[in-house]
């Protein structure tokens, strides 16, 4: 740094001199942020379970990865725009003589409430759970959905 | 770790394999947690794969290389948009290099709400055998 300093020094784009230091600042943070960085952090609650929200037109879905869950091991709430789900998941317990290699696998209990966007119809929620996916539809409130206004031509 | 209470379970982000060797089509590829252990007679493997349907499951063993291959599908319609996305979908990767002899023959798998349970039973020469040692 100091012999690129030398070649391209004085530089014509300083307008203040703490100029140099700004850079080097951003190198730096650049430089620790690189070290931690997570390839992807989308927005999350950081609470289990991790859940995808999706809409169309006329229901919302919400989906959850819950391993070994069977459906009735689940607590599934629903109010007027919140959706609650909640539950205990136990791993399956082995033979004592057993000598673990590996155990990545986590168990305990869970809660979680989200809310939607807007109100939906809580009498025609369903549920299912599949290959220990959870998915959620909840049909959206008549108020709630996108009315096409048609204009007048006078 | 014999509390009698449960704990509150965390939220783990899944990890995306760092493997060398790309696939043909692109998309996420994730590794997915697992239990390993072992008794006198057999190695028992569970993993948590979580969308992937039985048929969509390879389990590989080939010069004592265990490969776990699971696909999912994208479960969201095509008309849907997203609210909120806090993981992402794709398919499952790990392979595994295993020290004892299995007998290929007897490998057991069975896949039940997205948990694999792989019970690979060890060569017959390969449980242990008490040598009993005389003292003269």
């Amino acid at each position: 740094m100091l012999f690129r300093r030398m070649t391209d020094w004085p530089r014509r784009d300083w307008t203040s001199p703490f100029d140099e230091m700004e850079r080097m600042r951003r190198q730096m943070d650049w430089l620790s942020e690189g070290l931690t960085r997570v390839p992807w952090r989308g927005p999350s609650a950081g609470v289990f379970p991790l859940m995808n929200v999706t809409e169309d037109k006329d229901n919302y879905y919400v989906r959850a990865e819950l391993p070994g869950l069977k459906a009735d091991e689940l607590d599934i709430s629903v109010t007027g725009d919140t959706l609650s789900i909640s539950g205990e998941r136990k791993l399956t317990t082995e033979d004592e003589k057993a000598q673990y290699h590996r155990r990545e696998r986590e168990a305990g209990k869970f809660s979680r409430i989200v809310t939607l966007p807007s109100q939906i119809d809580t009498g025609k929620v369903e549920a299912n759970c599949a290959e220990g996916v959870l998915t959620v539809f909840l049909p959206k409130a008549e108020a709630a959905k996108p009315k096409q206004i048609s204009v007048k031509a006078y | 770790m014999a509390d009698t209470e449960s704990k509150a379970l965390q939220a783990k982000e899944k990890a995306e394999v760092t493997t060398p060797a790309e696939q043909t089509r692109p998309g996420l590829v994730f590794t997915p947690s697992v239990d390993i252990f072992e008794t006198e007679k057999e190695i028992i493997l569970l993993a948590d794969m979580p969308g992937v349907k039985s048929g969509d499951l390879n389990i590989d063993l080939h010069e004592n290389v265990l490969t776990l291959d699971g696909d999912v599908k994208s479960p969201e319609g095509a008309d849907e948009v997203d609210v909120i996305r806090e993981y992402r979908t794709g398919k499952y990767y790990r392979q595994f290099t295993l020290s004892q002899v299995i007998d290929q023959s007897k490998i057991d798998a069975e896949l039940k709400d997205g948990i694999l349970r792989l019970r690979l039973p060890k060569v017959e020469a390969a449980t242990p055998r008490k040598i009993a040692v005389k003292s003269s």
